[in-house]
């Protein structure tokens, strides 16, 4: 399980960029962090990935305190950031380099077949399209297997149709190993197909506004009614964490329950 | 990028066409850059076998070509080659080395950058021919001498290229490097080698430019041998077409050894989204 207890960050030019951030998060759940610009999202998730420290409080994986980044803990950016130097193939086994190389081969092509470029392998980053791109960085960071996947705005730079489209598909890439998602975004829509409990940040300094459960089954149909309503909960969530006269409020609720009032 | 686009059916009737167009530009392209100086040698042989110059100063490409055999034939030539051409790569050598630690040290560590840089901006202000006075004090007249002038020329773009490329690297990339845990050794050589290698190769390509130039310098300070003396002698003897042939040889040798690095560092960046690269496959 990820325990993040109390999670501050203040940047060393006096920011004030999060605070005491507490949420427990098991195994296999995908998490959707939402939010305001300047609350603390990407904050939040470089902690967890360990490449920026807390300054206060601790996110621990398995009561294991995360310092730097860990062995089972992959995050995608939302650049690709592909090693432009390295064919398509090379760029999925970076993180496998100590396996031997019979293996490696195995777990490139398995996952290469998996994203659909199985015809791009010798391809270089610059011949693929921005979705294409993604893909491979998608399986790059999850070829290794990795308990947790954190994922930055992974979608935020493609267009409509790849973005839709990939969202799927990470659903699909998830169900083989269910790896625990934690995805900051701040495209609702996104959140509410994907997730299984959305955060409600709110900004200055950025910390938790408000839980909600989406409970939906998956497949999720993004037409429904009930889609629509689990959205607009989270666009209510979100004007209020933007209102300044709303107070916190850290209540777990969920829209199947307003739904009978 | 524009490789992979499919091309629509009415462009696909003119595969024919396309094909002819790529012989064209694979044979006809690089013959063009040739016309002007072809066009130049023979419009002036013509103007000196015609008799409207006598071509003393300025001697007509046949006799230049002479020269130059007489040269070989006598066994001259290739001595003279040998010498510049050892100059240019112990100097080339001792420069890229010292301008590739120095400047990797200085891109890498901020320390090392703050305490050296503003020395060696410094005496890279100084035009490096200003030191051959000293130089030839310090280290005498012959080779120690010429080889270290050399290298102070060789030494300075290394040196930029390669801390203006380390410093360059992107951070996003390095943090990919971090994500997969690698360790310092490996953040290097997986990361930041690959990375740098493009502005280095450009760096290194200017470095050579410039020992070329320098060995001229320092073989026309004082040698008994070398194309830079074949240039002065043949200033001291009144021998244009000599001294056109040592700068057409200079010209061939220059521009070899210069496709010597691009054609060595080519596979290595066969990766690289050049502009140049556009008509490729």
């Amino acid at each position: 399980m990820l325990a993040l207890k109390e999670v501050g960050k203040t940047y060393p030019n006096g920011v004030h960029a999060l605070e005491r951030f507490s949420a427990e998060i098991s195994p296999g759940e995908i998490v959707a962090i939402i939010g305001g610009s300047g609350c603390g999202k990407s904050t939040l998730l470089r902690a967890i990935a360990g490449l920026d420290r807390a300054s206060t409080g601790s996110v621990t994986l398995d009561n294991a305190p995360i310092t730097s980044p860990h062995a089972e803990i992959g995050i995608i950016f939302q650049e690709p950031r592909l090693l432009p130097w390295l064919s398509v193939a090379d760029n999925i086994g970076f993180g496998l380099a100590d396996l031997p190389a019979e293996v490696r081969r195995e777990r490139i092509a398995a996952a290469l077949a998996r994203v659909g470029l199985a015809d791009k392998a010798v391809a270089w980053p610059r011949e693929l399209s921005g979705g294409q791109a993604q893909r491979v960085a998608i399986a790059r960071a999850l070829v290794p297997q990795p308990e947790v996947l954190l994922l930055d705005e992974p979608f935020s730079a493609l267009d409509a149709f790849t973005r839709r489209d990939l969202q799927d598909h990470l659903l699909d890439l998830w169900a083989d190993t269910r790896p625990t998602l934690i995805l900051v975004t701040h495209d609702v829509d996104e959140a509410v197909v994907l997730a299984d409990r959305v955060l409600v940040m709110r900004p200055r300094p950025g910390r938790l506004f408000e839980e909600i459960t989406i409970n939906l089954a998956r497949p999720r149909d993004r037409k429904s009614e009930l889609f629509d309503t689990f959205k607009r909960r989270v666009l209510t969530a979100l004007d209020r964490s933007l209102d300044r006269s709303v107070r916190d409020v850290t209540d777990k609720s969920s829209a199947g329950e307003a739904m009978w009032w | 990028m524009a490789m992979s686009v499919d091309l629509p059916a009415l462009e696909q009737t003119a595969a024919p066409r396309a094909a002819a167009a790529a012989r064209w530009s694979r044979y006809a392209r690089p013959v063009l850059g040739l016309v002007l100086p072809v066009a130049l040698a023979l419009g002036w042989e013509l103007v000196v076998a015609l008799g409207y110059s006598n071509g003393r100063l300025v001697p007509p490409p046949s006799k230049v070509f002479e020269t130059i055999v007489a040269l070989a034939k006598s066994g001259e030539l290739s001595r003279h080659i040998l010498a510049t051409l050892w100059r240019v790569g112990a100097g080339f050598a001792l420069g890229v080395v010292a301008g590739t630690i120095m400047g990797a040290i200085s891109g890498y560590w901020d320390f090392a950058k703050r305490l050296l840089d503003p020395t060696v901006q410094a005496l890279r202000a100084i035009p490096s021919l200003a030191w051959v006075p000293l130089f030839v004090l310090w280290l005498g007249i012959f080779e120690t001498s010429k080889v270290a002038l050399i290298a102070v020329g060789v030494f300075f773009p290394i040196y930029l290229g390669v801390m203006g490329a380390i410093l360059a690297v992107d951070r996003k990339i390095v943090e990919v490097g971090r994500v997969f845990r690698l360790s310092g050794p490996a953040m290097i050589r997986r990361i930041l080698l690959p990375a740098v290698l493009p502005a280095y190769v450009v760096s290194l390509r200017v470095g050579l430019g410039l020992g070329w130039m320098f060995v001229v310098a320092a073989e026309l300070i004082g040698a008994s041998e070398g194309l830079g003396y074949l240039l002065l002698d043949g200033q001291q003897l009144g021998k244009p077409a000599q001294i056109l042939a040592a700068i057409v040889i200079f010209a061939i040798l220059g521009k070899l050894t210069d496709w010597l690095i691009e054609v060595a560092a080519a596979p290595l960046l066969r990766w690289q989204d050049a502009f140049g690269a556009r008509g490729g496959q």
